[in-house]
């Protein structure tokens, strides 16, 4: 009898462990990698804490061509593995066939929209932390001419470029907003060199804050800022440290935040299919402020960048999103 | 007996086979490097390539988009031209072919719009190829560097005409609205669920028999028409086309706009078949794989058959390693795929001299031993 029990509890504690087991998430990089010092390396960090934190191995698979994002997802999803995060707008597409073959997978996707019963579709309101820093770029400008470095010129980064320049004049009537984009192949968004040349014309065009946009490629460009003793402002994570004294701030853009919670709510069982838009309110969009930057926002500054993400949140200023109309009216 | 040479078969089958094997050998070395089994790797290639209906299908899929840019690349190596422009004219090629389809989708079935697609990105991609060429046969430009620069600009051009013209109003991502079902190739799993067989989902479709035509096509002009030999014979020996009355520079700008006209049946493969509407970044490096495949397979399209097959099993395989075994990183496969060109194409004439060696010294005691 006791034997018997022995067996039984054995066998119980074998099958919790094997259900512990049971949860296995699963990312889908796209093109460019997890190594891409942006976007997709943003979601890696935020696995990779996920991962440390529980424990919990996922799936990973790194597309390099656009025919392996279907497969990839549809071979997780075959694995059983649950929830699966899709990365990027162009696996939109991708996903939506996938996810009608598999209704009881859990999906979700960064920066798309796909409008199934079992897809989380979580996008940022990048115009939104955009409009703030641009705010913060013309107060600080002392040349009213205040500049901009895109990675590849795809409507995404337009967005950020919309809401920097609709934040600047927000903040300065007259200023001149000049736009760059590094490229047009996804070398563009890890190509330093040609940032730093871009941002050099830039102040030679007599701008003097520039807010880069564009992945690795910014490293140029706040190298650039720092030899001219210029300006610069890091996107997506708080890229204050790098260099104190010329990074006049960061939009952040928490994409690790999206992709860890979206392994964490899921396996406390919270996670909901639907729309997750985040905005300034929300906190998927910022702009950071720290020891690094202390010495460079004036009280004034301060005071008006956090009136205007009152009034964001509160609705009383409408920040324009470029991709709504492929349009801006800022530029 | 040492003026004795190695028969064909032995040249073109079994050298390849070899140098393939060592560069397998060598890239289970570097397996082996960083930890992981190389017998593992090798089983998860080989069954995620020809193991199961879908594997197969991707395989295919990409045999078919090699096909096409190493006959490309092969017929411009035929009149000594190095074409690496495959990228740039397969991509504006897909264009051609997408714009076609797109204002002709809602009218025609895809069998009836099939001719004009192939026109029209043919016309595309060898107008790509045709300011190179005309560079290269009458300002002396060298073809190398102008194909390399028209990738860039393709690249930039798609990009633009992508985000502001083409995009699908509303839409996140940089790429045309879908085509219409009815016009899109039929996919194999179609083909075969026609005759009553259930195979698995993959991209494949029609395309590969486009492929197949486009070999025969390139086999008849190479070997069987007075243009192929023209195009040969300024391969062999520019001076003496001239001097037999060739006109060289004509043939030069033609070939290429051959060569330009079948990287861009990519566009048919990737934008008609599988995406089913124009993206960015579609070709994937096709073009410059087919520079891989034209090198291996000897500029034959027998050998640019299988040399692609290979390679495709390679790209299929490869993501079936990085998806089973996420410690062995996507690179890994980069280095497998370098290797083998490495071997087949750089040092192709390496393992010769001992390989013949060999095979006079076997073929010598056989004929002894039949005396």
């Amino acid at each position: 009898m006791k034997r018997q029990f022995l067996v039984l509890s054995a066998a119980i504690a074998l099958s919790t462990s094997a259900m512990a087991a049971e949860f296995k998430p699963a990312v889908v990089f796209d093109m460019g990698g997890k190594f891409d010092k942006s976007f997709n390396q943003s979601v890696f960090d935020g696995v990779e804490q996920f991962r440390r934190e529980t424990g919990v191995r996922y799936r990973e698979f790194e597309v390099t061509n656009p025919s392996q994002r279907e497969q990839a997802l549809r071979k997780m999803a075959q694995r059983k593995a649950d929830p699966v995060l899709a990365i990027g707008f162009a696996q939109a597409t991708a996903l939506e066939k996938v996810a009608k073959d598999f209704p009881n997978t859990k999906f979700s996707i960064i920066d798309a929209v796909v409008d199934l019963p079992n897809v989380q579709s979580i996008v940022f309101k990048e115009q939104e932390g955009s409009f703030l820093v641009g705010l913060l770029a013309a107060m600080k400008s002392e040349s009213k001419v205040v500049s901009f470095v895109g990675g590849m010129d795809i409507p995404l980064i337009r967005r950020f470029n919309c809401g920097y320049a609709q934040g600047a004049k927000y903040a300065v009537k007259d200023v001149t907003v000049i736009s760059n984009m590094t490229g047009s192949t996804p070398s563009a968004w890890n190509d330093p060199v040609k940032g730093g040349e871009l941002a050099r014309s830039q102040f030679d065009r007599g701008s003097d804050v520039v807010f880069a946009a564009a992945g690795g490629t910014g490293v140029g460009v706040y190298q650039a800022a720092k030899d001219a003793g210029k300006f610069a402002i890091g996107v997506d994570s708080n890229q204050n440290h790098i260099h104190p004294g010329t990074m006049l701030t960061s939009m952040i853009k928490s994409v690790n935040v999206a992709a860890y919670n979206t392994f964490k709510t899921a396996q406390d069982g919270t996670w909901e299919a639907g729309f997750n838009t985040l905005g300034l309110a929300e906190g998927g969009v910022d702009w950071a402020y720290d020891q690094h930057n202390k010495s460079l926002i004036t009280p004034a500054m301060k005071a008006a960048v956090e009136k205007a993400k009152a009034d964001i949140i509160s609705g009383k200023i409408v920040v324009h999103d470029y991709m709504s109309d492929n349009n801006c009216p800022s530029l | 007996m040492s003026n004795k040479t190695l028969p064909a078969w032995v040249d073109v089958g079994v050298l390849p086979l070899l140098n393939v094997c060592l560069a397998f050998i060598v890239s289970g070395f570097v397996i082996l490097l960083i930890g992981e089994s190389p017998l593992e790797a090798v089983k998860y290639i080989i069954t995620g390539a020809f193991g199961y209906d879908e594997g197969i299908g991707y395989t295919l899929f990409y045999t078919t988009n090699f096909i096409f840019t190493g006959l490309a690349v092969s017929i411009a190596f035929h009149a000594g031209l190095f074409n690496i422009g495959g990228e740039g004219q397969a991509y504006i090629g897909g264009l051609g072919v997408g714009l076609m389809c797109l204002s002709l989708d809602n009218f025609l079935p895809w069998w009836a719009l099939l001719p004009f697609a192939i026109a029209a990105g043919a016309a595309f991609g060898a107008a790509w190829a045709f300011i190179p060429a005309y560079l290269q046969a009458y300002r002396g430009s060298h073809v190398v560097i102008t194909t390399i620069m028209f990738n860039f600009i393709a690249s930039a051009l798609m990009v633009y005409l992508l985000v502001n013209v083409l995009i699908e109003p509303g839409s996140m991502a940089p790429q045309s609205r879908s085509l219409m079902e009815s016009a899109t190739l039929p996919s194999m799993q179609d083909l075969f669920a026609a005759v009553g067989i259930d195979i698995a989902n993959s991209p494949l479709n029609v395309s590969i028999f486009l492929a197949l035509i486009c070999c025969v096509l390139v086999w008849l002009l190479l070997w069987h028409t007075r243009l192929g030999y023209s195009i040969r014979m300024i391969g062999f020996n520019e001076n003496a086309a001239v001097y037999s009355g060739i006109n060289t520079r004509r043939i030069i700008v033609i070939t290429m706009c051959i060569s330009g006209g079948l990287s861009a049946m990519v566009g048919i493969n990737e934008v008609m078949g599988a995406q089913e509407r124009i993206l960015l970044d579609f070709v994937a490096g096709a073009g410059f794989t087919g520079i891989a495949v034209a090198l291996m397979g000897r500029n034959h399209p027998i050998g640019i058959v299988i040399a692609s097959l290979l390679f495709g099993a390679l790209k299929q395989g490869g993501a079936e390693l990085s998806f089973e075994n996420p410690d062995i990183p996507n690179n890994i496969v980069v280095v497998i795929e370098g290797l083998v060109i490495l071997f087949c194409g750089a040092l192709t004439l390496m393992i010769k001299p001992g390989a013949e060696k060999i095979f006079l010294k076997l073929t010598n005691k056989k004929e002894s031993a039949n005396v």
